[in-house]
Formats: structure tokens, sequence, C-alpha cells
């Protein structure tokens, strides 16, 4: 019966090992098979003693070629041993790191999104006679050992909201949080929160989040690991993963395939190589702050050894960021720095002063993220006079604005109540006086009404419209051709001839109102005010951090065939004598994805910005996403950008965002998604995910027009749609309307 | 009073549906499906976003505009039409045959046979009590209605109002509405025919059901 038992355990160690290594030909799993199954065949013949010797035998072989095979773990291995039902999963980190917990608000599937779980629960730590218990706030992806109905950890955008409102409980309650990420991405639907935007609001939420936040990561799949993984420790487990995408929807894109075609299962392997996704490379990339090793193929429910190191490490995280915006510290963090896990008692509340400064070290940290990953190869001395001139515009704006703004403003209050306190006084009599005066001038004629002009028809098109006069001309208007617009079956739209359509009337059809695309040039010189836009930060330039395999082509190509560096182009321009900062995302640039340079420079227009006291404006001409050759540098742009935006606006400041064309994924579920005046041109599309993807990872069938702009601002995603042609006026009006106290202009 | 089995008897004779394929403006034919017998399917997907077969590019301009398929069926003939030839709005390109399934013939009969009765607005529609008990206990092929009896009421927006059916006298053949669930305008409601014709309906379409061959 023993024997049986122990048979059994090897079959299963047998499965979970042939599940990791999967198809791979290796000889060490071909062996072991071949012993266990030899074994089984002879042993019903042997003595039981026998029997028992050479059972302990493979067993030795077992551990031995398990620890073998560990070292030969492949990326794409370690992916399976995450993805493994056998993975430790959150409820069995909540049994065996806390020593008690309630969940919050689910019930296996009776949960508003089971792949969602919130728990209450406290770590209990003694110290001489005194036990302590502290509280934490516990949030994280549940996969469930295979549970169905928690769609493997895919976080549905309501899932997520519920994330946010128990942060915000937390910090309410001034416990810390510990987030545990265990998904391979987030549900990507658009119903109400919507993927994208919920995402961001995660992320703007919790860059100023005043609790310490630790986040461990296991599998963390994109937009879904971002939406709690901005926390200032992030603990990696040896056996995780951490990318940018799956490799498979890595492999999806490098091998071109289109409506569900399966990439081969080399390319796939080669993805995931190159994607540098494990532990190892995060922790080198500075993405993660340590790793912990887990035992061998990977933490499996049944290793207590690594719950025991996991709450170590949890403790002594939570402890160290205390320590580090605590004022009363020394022994205990340099305790803590020389031996991870060391016996120390910290208490995690915060006071006000502390959490400011936690604030400030989680921006720093990001803000650190990813500098090698793009290229900036100006002189030093060009470097020192721009942080000069930066320096001496943000000493003029605090003079301008802030010293001399604030006493000029007090001023101008004054007189303005002065003033109306006359009026009630003079205007009294003023108007005793105009009666008089206009009873003794009977008989004479009233002033000359502009009759014509108050009964006529106005001209609808009259200025805001430019009579169809534009400073740019889309070089589409020089084909003699005509143009079909593709609501012709619905709204029986007839024919337009390209140079009227392209010119005059500035890409807009003039019988539904469908928005062909126009080059991002157009905007440029029919938006902002003629020879007013200035340049900043154009030397930062994309490279290939990654070294992943034929990019560096793709790249130079790209910098070739639209003449900017990377895709994001960030400059000063004016509208109607407005100053405006602009980040300008580039669809024509490699789809006009964003990476460690395209972040960089936003972060840095972003900064510009708030010491100028300038409002801001993002227009996207169109993004892809986050770009998949940059790997986790791309990705950590998400709560990089997202953390300046939450700076600016807390400034004071002003962000727009204006979306054209197609805009998806990690930029609109971050810095771009964050914004609360989110306007899109007519007849753009903006969402999570394309369609194909939905249909691949949901099952759900796709209605053609799901992801446009209309069925966004019908969700709640967006504020406003905009007619081209209109949106100068439009901008002026937001710019004098909206926006927070900092603003220069006033 | 319209013959059900003459009716029948043409459909036999011609099982399919001539649709005619015409130049929707003036231009430069392309012919994508250039003989007949060439199969052809119409627009599918579930909000029919995948378009049909494409039949015909036709050159204005300098764009060419694709014309598909709008329905299943196999090209019967081209049009007088060569490929290449200018030709101007209107003209006669080819004729598809789209052959009629069970569902299409049955339609065919009891549209041409039944006399409907639309739903005047938007809404949830019920049988009048006195109808609604004869409805469930016999079927609604045991009543007979009248032109001005009160037949249906309507329920929306927590208000009530009662319907007059108008229209020819019969009995109902078929009720096209569940109740409890809303009902768009101008959707049928029921199918009404003579009482006499009845059993001669029920006949045809029994033997549709039973012996139409459908062809691919």
């Amino acid at each position: 019966m023993d024997i049986e038992k122990r048979i059994q355990e090897l079959r299963d160690r047998l499965k979970y090992i042939l599940d990791i290594f999967g198809p791979d030909e290796n000889t060490n799993v071909i062996m072991l098979e071949a012993k266990l199954g030899e074994y089984v065949a002879r042993e019903p013949g042997l003595p039981k003693q026998e029997a028992v010797r050479q059972l302990e035998t493979l067993e030795e072989l077992f551990r031995f070629l398990e620890k073998k095979l560990e070292r030969e773990l492949t990326p794409m291995n370690k992916v399976r041993i995450v993805r493994h039902p056998q993975r430790i999963c959150l409820k069995d980190i909540l049994e065996n790191v806390y020593d008690n917990y309630t969940e919050i608000g689910g019930q296996d599937d009776y949960s508003i999104d089971p792949s969602m779980l919130i728990a209450r629960a406290y770590i209990t730590r003694k110290r001489g006679n005194k036990v302590h218990n502290q509280a934490v706030m516990v949030i994280g992806q549940e996969k469930g050992h295979g549970q169905e109905f928690r769609n493997g950890g895919s976080v549905k955008p309501w899932g997520n909201a519920k994330a946010l409102h128990y942060m915000k409980v937390a910090e309410t309650e001034n416990i810390p949080i510990h987030t545990y990420i265990f998904t391979p991405g987030s549900y990507p639907i658009e119903d109400y929160p919507g993927a994208a935007q919920q995402i961001a609001k995660n992320l703007y939420e919790m860059a100023g989040l005043k609790v310490p936040i630790v986040a461990v990561i296991s599998e963390g799949g994109s937009g879904g690991a971002e939406a709690i993984g901005l926390a200032d420790t992030r603990i990696m487990m040896s056996h995780g993963y951490y990318s940018v995408i799956s490799p498979e929807g890595a492999a999806a894109i490098e091998g071109r395939l289109r409506g569900g075609q399966r990439a081969e299962p080399k390319l796939i392997e080669h993805c995931a190589k190159q994607l540098k996704m494990t532990a190892d490379d995060n922790r080198a990339m500075g993405f993660v702050d340590w790793k912990i090793g887990e035992p061998e193929l990977g933490a499996r429910p049944e290793h207590y050894d690594f719950f025991r190191k996991l709450r170590k490490s949890v403790i002594s995280s939570t402890d160290e960021i205390v320590l580090n915006v605590r004022g009363m510290r020394l022994f205990r963090s340099f305790a803590l720095r020389r031996h991870k896990g060391a016996d120390v008692y910290v208490r995690w509340s915060l006071d006000s002063r502390a959490k400011e400064r936690l604030l400030w070290t989680r921006y720093m940290k990001f803000r650190r993220m990813a500098q090698d990953a793009y290229l900036d190869k100006r002189h030093w001395f060009s470097r020192g006079s721009e942080w000069t001139s930066e320096f001496i515009s943000s000493l003029y704006s605090y003079f301008r604005y802030d010293l001399f703004g604030k006493q000029h403003k007090k001023v101008t209050e004054l007189a303005e109540d002065m003033h109306a306190e006359m009026q009630v006084v003079v205007g009294r009599s003023t108007r005793y006086w105009k009666n008089v005066m206009s009873k003794l001038s009977f008989g004479k004629a009233k002033k000359d009404v502009d009759k014509a002009g108050l009964t006529s028809l106005s001209a609808w098109d009259d200025g805001a419209q430019n009579s169809g006069k534009w400073q740019y001309v889309s070089s589409q208007a020089k084909l003699d051709r005509a143009v079909v617009c593709p609501n012709t079956s619905v709204h029986g739209c007839l024919d337009q001839w390209a140079p009227d359509l392209f010119g005059e009337w500035a890409g807009v059809c003039s019988f539904c109102g469908h928005h062909f695309p126009m080059e991002y040039q157009w905007y440029l010189h029919n938006i902002f005010d003629p020879g007013s836009i200035y340049e900043v930060f154009s030397e930062i330039e994309s490279t290939n951090p990654l070294k992943f395999e034929g990019f560096d082509l793709k790249l130079d190509e790209a910098k070739r065939k639209t003449g900017h560096k990377c895709g994001c182009m960030t400059f000063e321009a004016r509208i109607e004598g407005t100053s405006v900062m602009v980040a300008m995302f580039m669809g024509a640039f490699r789809g006009g994805s964003v990476g460690a340079a395209e972040g960089e420079k936003f972060m840095r227009a972003m900064e510009r910005a708030r010491k100028k006291q300038l409002p801001f404006l993002s227009y996207v001409h169109g993004t892809a996403g986050i770009r998949i050759q940059e790997g986790v540098n791309g990705v950590i742009q998400m709560p990089r950008c997202t953390m300046a935006v939450r700076r600016y606006t807390e400034a004071g400041g002003l962000y727009l965002v204006l979306y054209d064309t197609n805009s998806y994924a990690g930029p609109v579920a971050s810095f771009l998604g964050c914004s609360p005046y989110q306007f899109a041109v007519r007849s753009a599309n903006i969402g999570f995910a394309g369609p194909g993807v939905i249909k691949e990872t949901t099952g759900m069938d796709i209605p053609p027009n799901y992801h446009n702009a209309y069925q966004a601002l019908s969700r709640g995603h967006i504020q406003g749609i905009w007619d081209r042609r209109e949106i100068r006026g439009n901008l002026v009006q937001s710019l004098q309307t909206m926006g927070g106290r900092n603003l220069y202009y006033r | 009073m319209i013959d059900v089995k003459e009716l029948l008897r043409e459909l036999r004779e011609e099982p399919y549906e001539k649709i005619s394929i015409r130049a929707p403006h003036s231009g430069k034919v392309e012919f994508v499906a250039k003989e007949p017998g060439v199969r052809v399917v119409g627009p599918s997907g579930t909000w029919k976003e995948v378009p049909g077969t494409l039949l015909v590019r036709m050159e204005r301009e300098n764009v060419k505009k694709p014309l598909y398929a709008p329905q299943k069926g196999e090209v019967m003939s081209l049009g007088e039409v060569g490929n290449g030839q200018f030709v101007q709005a209107g003209q006669e390109l080819m004729t598809i045959r789209h052959y009629l399934t069970r569902e299409e013939v049955i339609a065919r009969i009891l549209r041409r046979s039944l006399s409907l009765f639309l739903a005047p607005e938007k809404g949830k529609y019920y049988f009048f009590p006195d109808v609604d008990i004869k409805v469930k206990t016999k079927g609604s092929q045991s009543v007979h209605i009248e032109d001005g009896m009160e037949l249906f009421i309507l329920s929306r927006m927590k208000r009530e109002t009662s319907i007059r059916y108008s229209g020819p006298a019969g009995i109902i053949y078929a009720v096209y509405f569940e109740t409890n669930d809303s009902v768009d305008r101008d959707s049928p409601l029921i199918g009404v025919c003579p009482e006499d014709q009845l059993g001669q309906i029920q006949e045809v379409v029994s033997r549709v059901q039973s012996d139409w061959e459908e062809r691919d």
C-alpha cells in the first residue's frame, strides 16, 4: 500500500515534469519516464524489501534529475510552470503566509469577478511578551488551480475597480497593501468601466496611494499586471515571468498571423527568450527589486518552506518601505539592509509627513527605471544648457506666477470687489439719470439695430470651419481620383473627388461626416498658430534595448521614413496666443507604439509643463500600444508616465487628451486613459484590445463598430467627440474653461 | 381567395429566386465571377459584417468599387456586357439563382395567403383576457376574429392600451410574438387566414415540410 502511494507520487511528479517540458525532447525526461515504467512493470514480482530499496533509488534519481532539469529551464518552461494548475495561487498564500484572513466580496464564483481576490489579512508578530497583529489588505488575481470560472486570472474591468476600491479602503485605514500578481493579462472587454480605462484609473490612484505597497509577481502579463503592480517594492518569484505580452501574442505579431492562426512552437519559444521576461532578466534591468527563490521546478502548494520564505520577504519589504520614510529608524533599517528578513518590529502606519516622503520615493523609483533603454547622444554641454534653461524658466515661472502672480491676483481681486461695491452705489443713480435723459430726448430715434443680422440665417461654416481654407493641404489631395466613403451602404454617400475631399473639406465626408485619416502634419499646421511650434527633447532616440532580433533594421526604416527619432514628438506651441505643451504620438512610426524613448519624452514634457505652468495636450495620431520588442522597458512606461501625469495634474495643470484614428492597449490603459478630459476626433477607434484579440481570448463575437468613438462615448470612456475642422476652436474653449488652478494664463 | 395549390405548383416549377445584379452606377466593368454556374455566397457573420462573394469590380474615376453577392446561390447568366466595357447605371450585369430553402417557401406561401397584423407601436403585447384563455386552452387556431374586435393589450411604460384588430375576418393562423417580450413597431403580431382555407394551408405547409428538397 505504501509502495503504491509512493509510485503514484512519482507518477504525479513525472506528469508535472512532462507538462513543463511539453513538446521539447529532453533526454532526462525520457530517462525518468523509462525508469519509472520499468519499475512499475517489475515491482509485482519483487520481494518487498527489494521493491522498497529499488523505489528509494528511483526516488533519488527523481530528486537528482529534477535538480538537473531545474538548471535547464528555458523561459518558455517557466511560462508553463506559472500557468500550471498545480502552481501556488493566492488562496494558498493567504492560508500559509498570513496568520488569519477574511475574503472580502466573494465566495468562489459568487463574486463580482472571481478572478480578483481581496482579503483583509493579518500577520502576528511577537515581541517579548507582546503580540502585535499587523493588518494588511491583500489584493491579487486568483487562478484557483484551474477553476474555470476564474478565467485563469484574467480580471474583468469591474474586478480591477473592486481592487481599486479596497486599495482606497486600505488608505483610509492606513494599513499596507500586499498585491499578488497572477495574471496572463486583463480580460479585454470594453463594457463600463472598460478594461483600458479602469487600468488607467488604478494606475493613477496607485501613484498617489499613501500607504506602503508591496507587489509579488508570479505571472505578470502586461496591463493586467500593471493594474495592481505599481508598488514601492516589487518582488518577483524566481520561476515567474513579467512581460509586455504573452510569448504566443508576441509570436503572432512577429509572424504576422491573423484570424486565429497558430504560431509555430519554435517561434513562440524564440519570442519567449527574446522578450527577456524571467526574474533574473527583470532583476538585472531593475524592474523588480529582488527575486525570491523557489524550490526546484517551481513552487507548488506543498512547499511550505517557500511560503515561510515568502512571508519573511513581504514582512521585511513592508518594514523597509516604512522605515525608509519614517523618522526613527537608525538601527532597524541598518539591520534590515544587512540581512533580508531580519527580526525587527516596525509599526506599519504612517504619519502625514512620512506619507509625502513615501509618494516622492515611489515617484523617483519609477522615474529612474528604463534609463538605459533609449539613446540621448547629446554632448554634455547641451544637456547642461537644457538643464540650465529649464531651471531658469522654472525660476521665472515661480517669480512671475507664484510670487508676483499671487500678489497681483490679490490686488486684482481687491480691485474687483471695490468696483462691484461702487457699482451698487453708482449704478442706481446712473440708472435714474439715464431714465430721465431718455424721457427728455423724446422723439429721438433709437439706435440702429442690425435687423438683417438678426432675422436672416447665419452661415454655419463661417470662421469655425475656416471656410475651407487650410494652412496645410494633404498630399492625398493631389490625386485625381474619386474616393468612396465606407458608410456608402448605410448613408448612401456619393463618391467624392479627392482634391475636394482632402483639400477644402479637410478629409470629412460631406454626406455622412465620416473622417478619413489625415497626416499629422495637417494638425500641426491647422490647429496651432502658424510658426509657433518649438520642438523640445528631439534628440531622444528609440533603440533596441533587448537586442530583439531584426528590430534594429525595422527601427532604422521607421526613422528614415518619418524623419523622427522616435514615435513621440514633444513641442511647445501656441493656440490663439496661449502656449501649450504638446506630446504627439505618431501612427507612422512603428504604429505609434510606445517604448522607453517615447515614455521618457512624455515624462520630460510633463515635467517641463509643470515647471512652466503650461497646459498639456496629448494628441494621439494613432497608437497600437506598447512596443513589444522593448519588453518590460515598454510596459514600465505605463506606471511611469501615469505618475508624471498625476504629479502634473495635482500641481494644478490641465491635461487634455485627443484621440485620432486608432488608439489601443497600454497607452490608453495608462497615461492617456487617466485624463479627466479625453476627446476623440470623429471616426476614431479607441479600445484596449483589437477585435481579433478579443475574439481569440474571450470567444465573443465582436460587432464591427465595437471600438468606434461613439461607442466609447456612450460607455463613458471619453468625454466628447470633435469634428476635425473644429478642433482649434474646441481647444481654445477647453483651455479657457477646463483644468486646475496653476495655469500661467489664468 | 388565393389558390395555395397553384402557388405551390409554381414554386415547384421554379424552385429558386432570380436576383438581377445591376450596375449601381456607370463605370468600367471587370467581372470576377466570369462564367455561369459559379457558386456564390451572401453576407455572413453575426452582424452580416462579412461581405459575400465578390462578383464584379466597377471602375469609375480611378476607383475600383466592389459589388458583392447579396444571397447564396449560383451565377445563372451573365448580361450582355463584356469584360472591360463601360456601362450605364442600371444595366443588368448578371443574374443569380438563389435556391429557396424550406423556410423561405413556407414564408412565401404564408405571406401570400395570410393577412398579417402589425404592431402599431413598440411595447409588450398581450391578448385580451377572453381571447387569451381560448388561445391557451384550445390553441390560437380556434379563435375567430373580426374587424374592430378588441384583441390586444399594449403595455408600455406603466400604461396599458387596448388595440382593436383591423383587417379581414378569419382565424389566427400563427402568433408571432411572445408574452413579456418587447415587440418592435411594424413587426407582425399575428397572421390571419380565412376559416375555410385553414385546412388547405396546413396541408400545403406540412407537405413542404416533408418533401421540399433543398439544394445548395
